[in-house]
């Protein structure tokens, strides 16, 4: 049993890993596959691997790719903390609420997931669109004159970003305060602290796990987002994932894409390492 | 942290099978197709883009039982046939796409034999079709048509009323584009083709591999920028159908179809199409077989059947796009026939060119030059 979790790893992600490095050291070919192999029979018994470099040194020569990198962690991290200024207080207000409020709730979180996230953010252009509802209501109502213009721009992929990862955030952080003792709350005021000090002293910190657990969730995934600043975002919204389906698509250069791919991991790699230490650092005090 | 982990597996586990969903069934008709049992064909097309009857016709007629599977981009095919063992018999990629596909080795040979319908066909645009596929060997014709501009004359009269509809002026001429970005402009968001436009209407050859008409082309582009409103390739009908843009460069089949939901939401808004005077490029959309395509007769008796005058002709007035098949042109309804925005006169096409195939550099550089106009990185 111990080796399931394993061997899903290596399956799903380790082997699906080096198709993708094995890839990036190649070279493009107009051929099926579009890329030429890495090892090739020289003579008769000797088999030669040629590694190709050049894909990775051509990432640093422009800077697009390092913009597109830097400009995918700002979006993923003010994502990221919008939905935890939105998102903490919903799962604060689950976890603090009478268990069958609660599960009623917690339904209404998972509810979206039951339908399609494509769905869920062509809804949101029907939304913001100059010609859609949240216009023509502010319109009718006299409060604009001119339809305001929310679709193609920043604010639209931040809402998509946010609304679609939201419950990311809210679940672990709901599973985090439900196991929270509120007595220890009740202790602080006894002790004097006022409400939102016993708050920041007790409930904050008690909570970190859960807060890095849902960030970590919302951060990862909205770094290499694609389909939905490609559907809400303004065209000058510069996203790895973009480039990466330039590179895909439009320059059919596979070895390229696979290796801002391999950048993409190697940059989130850190993130994860140091969410395991603190984990790690966590349970070995709580022992 | 149990919840938070099980959260991981349950989103994984939804990508997984979303993912399964889209590429998995074609490559298991096809093996049901290579043994013994009734003869199949695995159909791979654009969605929305054939006659109500067309298939149902051809498995009476033929016996043959067709799975179709549907793409929205040339990018979707071309990464299925490079990936190889697609499972598709006969595919319909743009011709400009086509012809790298075959210098990659995607396709397999015709056999003309098998194609006594050929002499339907318009020599006129197979020779076109033969500028990308020499002797026409790997590919038929099955629709064709132009790159231009949709536009709402009422919309942009309202904000500029000389403005010159007949040109490419029209978008990329900064003084008349900052004065019609009011009521909205799109561009395709497609690099390749978008760079011919600039070039027809800096009069350079809409083929030119040049590294200095790509610079002009990008100075030119880049003072156009604030007055774009979307780059899209396929939300521009709703929009233009809607008034939420006046103006989209795109294609006739899809500026067509704006106009007829404009109509029968019967709001006022009347759409038209022009091909500016400066000349434009005619997209080709072809018939091919794949080379390891698993069921190759079936995919001849398909082609060749798609090459009867009664069934493209339907297609046509169906559809409304062009056919290239010159016996079919009587059985065409006059109403798609004499619409100039779907057969275009025969003055107008001389100034239209095919799109070739650019070099992998040329097309990286202009790739570059389309995310810089974009981002502005």
């Amino acid at each position: 049993m111990v080796a399931l979790p394993y061997l899903w790893l290596l399956l799903f992600f380790v082997v699906p890993f080096i198709i993708v490095l094995k890839i990036s050291f190649s070279d493009v070919a107009l051929a099926i596959p579009p890329y030429k192999p890495l090892l090739e029979w020289v003579g008769k018994h000797s088999l030669a691997v040629k590694l190709n470099f050049d894909n990775y040194a051509f990432l640093f020569t422009d800077s697009l790719y390092l913009h597109a990198f830097a400009n995918s962690i700002k979006v993923a991290f003010l994502s990221t903390l919008m939905c935890l200024i939105i998102g903490y207080p919903m799962a604060y207000g689950i976890a603090r609420a009478k268990p069958a409020v609660r599960n009623v709730l917690l339904l209404l979180v998972i509810l979206p997931f039951w339908t399609s996230l494509l769905l869920r953010v062509y809804a949101w252009i029907g939304l913001l669109k100059a010609n859609g509802v949240i216009n023509n209501v502010l319109l009718s109502l006299g409060l604009i004159h001119e339809p305001l213009t929310m679709l193609y721009t920043p604010f639209a992929m931040y809402v998509g970003i946010v609304y679609s990862y939201l419950p990311f955030l809210i679940l672990p952080l709901y599973a985090n305060l439900e196991k929270m003792d509120w007595q220890l709350l009740e202790a602080a005021e006894d002790l004097g602290c006022r409400p939102w000090q016993a708050f920041y002293k007790i409930t904050l910190p008690l909570s970190r796990n859960g807060i890095l657990a849902g960030s970590m969730l919302v951060f990862i995934p909205a770094v290499g987002e694609f389909v939905i600043p490609a559907l809400l975002g303004g065209p000058n919204a510069l996203m790895i994932g973009r480039v990466l389906w330039d590179e895909f698509f439009a320059n059919r250069a596979w070895p390229v894409a696979s290796a801002v791919a391999i950048l993409l991991l190697l940059l989130l790699v850190p993130f994860m390492m140091w969410y395991q230490s603190v984990q790690a650092r966590e349970s070995a005090g709580a022992r | 942290m149990c919840s938070v982990r099980r959260t991981a597996i349950l989103a994984l586990v939804c990508l997984w099978a979303l993912s399964g969903c889209g590429g998995g069934k074609p490559a298991a008709d096809s093996a049901s197709g290579a043994s013994a049992g009734p003869k199949v064909l695995n159909l791979y097309i654009w969605s929305d883009y054939l006659a109500p009857n067309t298939l149902p016709d051809f498995e009476k007629q033929t016996g043959i039982k067709v799975h179709v599977a549907y793409f929205d981009t040339n990018e979707t095919l071309e990464t299925k046939l490079l990936a190889g063992s697609s499972g598709f018999d006969v595919v319909v990629p743009t011709a400009s796409y086509f012809e790298r596909q075959i210098k990659a080795g995607a396709y397999q040979a015709l056999d003309r034999n098998k194609l006594p319908n050929f002499k339907n066909m318009d020599p006129q645009l197979m020779a076109k079709v033969a500028l990308h596929d020499p002797d026409n060997a790997h590919g038929i014709i099955y629709m064709w048509g132009t790159n231009g501009i949709g536009y709402n004359e009422k919309m942009v009269k309202a904000v500029m009323p000389d403005a010159p509809l007949d040109s490419w002026r029209l978008v990329f001429d900064p003084a008349v584009a900052a004065k019609v970005a009011k009521c909205g402009i799109s561009l395709l968001d497609s690099p390749a083709e978008m760079m011919r436009a600039v070039y027809s209407y800096l009069g350079k050859n809409p083929n030119s591999q040049s590294a200095d008409d790509l610079a002009q082309a990008e100075a030119a582009l880049l003072k156009i920028r604030p007055y774009i409103r979307n780059f899209s390739s396929s939300e521009y009908i709703e929009a233009l159908a809607n008034g939420d843009l006046c103006i989209s460069v795109g294609y006739n089949g899809d500026v067509m179809q704006a106009r007829d939901r404009a109509r029968e939401a019967n709001k006022g808004i009347d759409i038209k199409y022009v091909v500016p005077k400066e000349g434009s490029i005619l997209w080709l959309d072809v018939l091919a077989i794949p080379k390891d395509a698993p069921n190759p007769g079936s995919a001849h008796a398909f082609i060749n059947y798609m090459m009867t005058p009664q069934v493209i002709a339907d297609v046509s007035n169906f559809k409304r796009y062009a056919n290239a098949n010159l016996a079919s042109q009587p059985l065409v309804l006059p109403a798609v026939k004499d619409d100039p925005g779907i057969y275009p006169p025969p003055e107008q096409r001389q100034s239209l060119a095919v799109q070739l195939a650019d070099s992998p550099e040329q097309t990286r550089a202009i790739t570059r030059v389309w995310q810089k106009f974009k981002t502005g990185q």
